[in-house]
């Protein structure tokens, strides 16, 4: 009852705000930063390096729809929302977009009125387990005790795991990721299961990295990706098609090193269109025709930047799997640019 | 009578003789006060077992600490080199390689002089407070801040010119420090236009122009008090202000600033982080809360209905919500409220709610204060003649705010650890905030006991002189001699 009507006012709240600035595009012009919500800290996906300059996953969007918006892929204004913050930073208007490994699920996408413009990183939850301790698979995990983050839908997932394959477990809560990883390592839980991509960033960095595995179930769908407020449809077309311009140029082999050599050679009407040599695809979202160009030219294609951050030549090392493009057996697909 | 002749008692004293070995020296020590019984011997070495325990443990790790190296695996390479493979060491290359993030966030480098000259003016502000007019000792106080931020501001990198600017800055006040140390209160009044001014830069005539506010206040609230009476005097001062502020300050500052174009390149509050974003909090909700307290306090003591309800309902309200809360309203109520697009900064935000949250604390530690004065001295000042802001300045408040020194040092005191919280909505506090985005650097992820302890004991040192001071400044005022 008190959540319901918690999520009802911030939903009206959010319908009155998003009325009062529906063109959150004039804003962004009008105001020359965008304002991007991200991840207080979170490895290779977003966080301020020891100078102070965001690097990450999910900031490479901001700064492209920022590139592709207003020309500059520095103007942006980085706000760091914490999980708790994030939705009403978005619906309050403090921000213009979310760019913050937020699961997209049902009632987020309708009771919050949010909409998720695109999938940029699929993501599920996994478990990892030390070596030594036999287990092979997830359904072997009986009597085990686990270290996982409270309040998390992670928790919700793993009871339902547990209970589906009717097997026992001990929850160790903890209250963020590094203590859980504190806690596994000390030998305080025998498996400590987060997202997968977490997973790989914390097994990176352990002292002896194979003696712990990630077992091979994933139990949960995680499908993260950048968040726009409800109602300002074309603002959220501007986000999706950018991110879908990076996802594009991966498939027709653009980068951001060979953008302007692709423009000035190519044949290909698809790619003349992405790129703004041919048709006005641009001004149908009340951009200029450039916008593709300058959104890849930010910080590279969509396999530059997972290679960049987080693929398999950084100390993460996360494979492409199921973000590898539709046509390496993954699940990133651009729609046509037409 | 005559002295006998037989010495039945001795005629001088026997040389005083050392007391046995057990009512002395350490072994009388350890009997009564470790030793004193089977139960207290029980628990002596339980206790020493455990600080046993915990020094084995942690001394090597503390030991074996590693200072040169640029992620947490070379920090382990280099302590398995030092101590062989099963080794535990301490991985303080973290803190060299971001020290910079715990105090100042993302404040921009070149620019760390201006946190320090304001932090060091802060020490020199507080000093006309401490040290009302007492030449040698502010004197003393000026010289040592002057060359702690000299050193500082080397250890930060600062250019030569700056250098000499903050310098020259303190050179001055200790020239009125030796000249005139009464004339030391304007740097304290001065200082929240001219910390503001340093921290935040922009344009020289924003804060004079806040200022000027102030002044007209001043003037207006002077002009009108002996006709008006204090209170309405107060409040037709405080409409003038405002309109000044909100209308008119503004179009004379631009003008102002096209004419004499000066000041600091700007720095924006989504920099500011670390240490740097607790003393901003904690200090301007500290230095604001106390005066609002004192007028709660009042406030709640008062005969008016009106104003005691409102006290009261304020009071209570603040101090039955948990400052979580009001961090949230901050971070998220307050946007709904305000029309859209205007950018209210959220660090403005957080200081203005946890200013009031601390000033329902403060409020009621002072109404402690008035609660202890005897009646008697409310009838003396009524007998005196004095109306009632004139008791209150002159006879009240004094002897109230001395009672109440070791409670409104303890709420100040958590005050500045509860700034910590503002985690939870996302700015970068050195706990929390500055910790998570270490660990999120692939390089130092899964460090986990450096920065806490690095912050802590900051914290620490904080802490702990601000709880000296109020000792210090409770001896000075001597509270239990009434």
């Amino acid at each position: 009852m008190k959540r319901s009507v918690f999520l009802g006012t911030l939903a009206g709240a959010a319908l009155l705000a998003g009325y009062a600035s529906a063109a959150t595009l004039d804003d962004v012009k009008a105001r020359g930063v965008l304002n991007c919500g991200v991840n207080t800290g979170l490895t290779g996906f977003g966080a301020p390096d020891a100078t102070g300059n965001y690097t990450g996953f999910d900031v490479a969007i901001c700064k492209a729809v920022a590139a592709a918006v207003l020309g500059d892929a520095s103007k942006v204004k980085y706000t760091p929302t914490t999980g708790e913050t994030r939705f009403t930073a978005l619906a309050s208007g403090e921000v213009d977009m979310l760019a913050r490994n937020s699961t997209w699920t049902y009632s987020r996408d309708n009771d919050l009125k949010l909409d998720f413009v695109a999938v940029n990183y699929y993501d599920g939850q996994g478990f990892m387990v030390k070596k030594d301790l036999g287990v092979a698979s997830a359904k072997e995990l009986d009597g085990a005790t686990v270290c996982i983050q409270t309040g998390t839908t992670t928790e919700l997932n793993l009871a339902d795991f547990f209970k589906e394959n009717n097997i026992t477990y001990t929850p160790v809560t903890v209250a963020d990721d590094a203590e859980a990883q504190r806690q596994y390592v000390a030998g305080a839980c025998d498996a400590f299961t987060t997202d997968a991509s977490g997973l790989a960033a914390t097994r990176a960095t352990l002292p002896d990295a194979e003696n712990h595995i990630i077992l091979p179930e994933i139990i949960s769908k995680e499908p993260l990706g950048p968040v726009v407020r409800h109602g300002d449809n074309n603002w959220g077309d501007i986000v999706r098609w950018t991110f879908y311009a990076l996802v594009a140029a991966e498939e027709m082999g653009i980068t951001s090193a060979n953008v302007e050599e692709v423009a000035g050679s190519t044949q290909n009407p698809e790619v003349k269109r992405l790129l703004g040599l041919e048709g006005d695809l641009g001004a149908m979202m009340g951009l200029d025709k450039d916008w593709g160009k300058r959104a890849i030219a930010a910080s590279g294609n969509y396999g530059e930047i997972f290679a960049a951050n987080i693929g398999e030549s950084t100390p993460i090392g996360l494979a492409r799997g199921l973000n590898a493009l539709w046509t390496q057996g993954g699940l990133q697909y651009a729609p046509p640019f037409r | 009578m005559t002295e006998s002749s037989i010495a039945f008692a001795r005629t001088e004293m026997l040389p005083q003789q050392e007391p046995p070995l057990s009512e002395r020296g350490i072994v009388k020590w350890l009997h009564e006060n470790l030793f004193s019984g089977w139960m207290n011997s029980i628990l002596t070495l339980l206790g020493l077992l455990s600080v046993f325990l915990i020094v084995k443990r942690a001394l090597p790790w503390l030991l074996y600490g590693v200072w040169d190296a640029n992620s947490l695996a070379e920090c382990r390479e280099a302590v398995a080199a030092m101590a062989g493979p099963d080794a535990h060491g301490a991985c303080w290359a973290m803190i060299r390689e971001r020290w910079h993030q715990f105090l100042f966030g993302f404040y921009p480098m070149d620019q760390y002089w201006r946190p320090v000259l304001a932090f060091a003016l802060m020490i020199v502000a507080l000093a006309p407070v401490l040290y009302y007019g007492l030449r040698r000792i502010n004197m003393l106080m000026v010289g040592i801040v002057g060359v702690l931020m000299v050193l500082a501001l080397i250890g930060v990198g600062t250019d030569a010119a700056h250098l000499l600017v903050a310098v020259g800055v303190f050179a001055a006040i200790f020239a009125v420090a030796a000249a005139a140390p009464t004339k030391l209160v304007w740097v304290t009044i001065l200082f929240p236009a001219v910390g503001f001014f340093l921290l935040w830069g922009g344009s020289v005539w924003g804060p004079i122009g806040a200022l000027a506010g102030f002044a007209i206040f001043g003037a207006v609230w002077s002009l009108l008090q002996k006709k008006l009476g204090v209170v309405v005097a107060a409040g037709v001062g405080l409409v003038v202000a405002a309109m000044w502020w909100l209308v008119v300050q503004t179009k004379v500052t631009t003008v102002l600033h096209e004419f004499l174009p000066a000041g600091l390149p700007s720095v924006d509050s989504d920099q500011f982080g670390g240490f740097l974003l607790a003393f901003v909090i904690g200090v301007t909700a500290i230095a604001a809360s106390l005066p609002l307290g004192i007028l709660l306090a009042l406030g709640r003591r008062s005969d008016m209905l009106l104003v005691k309800t409102l006290s009261v309902g304020f009071i209570e309200f603040i101090r039955g919500v948990p400052l979580i809360t009001m961090l949230f309203v901050a971070s998220l109520l307050l946007q709904y409220f305000l029309p859209p697009q205007t950018n209210f900064d959220l660090i403005l935000r957080v200081i203005i709610l946890v200013t009031l949250f601390a000033s329902a604390y403060i409020a009621e530690v002072i109404r402690g204060g008035l609660a202890a004065l005897p009646r008697g001295q409310y009838e003396a000042a009524d007998a005196l003649g004095l109306d009632y802001w004139q008791a209150q300045r002159l006879i009240i408040m004094p002897q109230a705010l001395k009672i109440s020194i070791p409670g409104i040092v303890s709420s100040f005191i958590g005050l500045f650890k509860d700034t910590t919280l503002v985690a939870l909505v996302g700015l970068a506090d050195p706990l929390q905030g500055i910790t998570k985005i270490v660990r999120a650097d692939i390089n130092w992820k899964g460090i986990y006991w450096e920065p806490l302890i690095f912050v802590g004991v900051i914290f620490f040192i904080v802490c702990f002189s601000m709880s000296r001071y109020s000792m210090y400044l409770e001896r000075k005022l001597k509270r239990d001699h009434r």
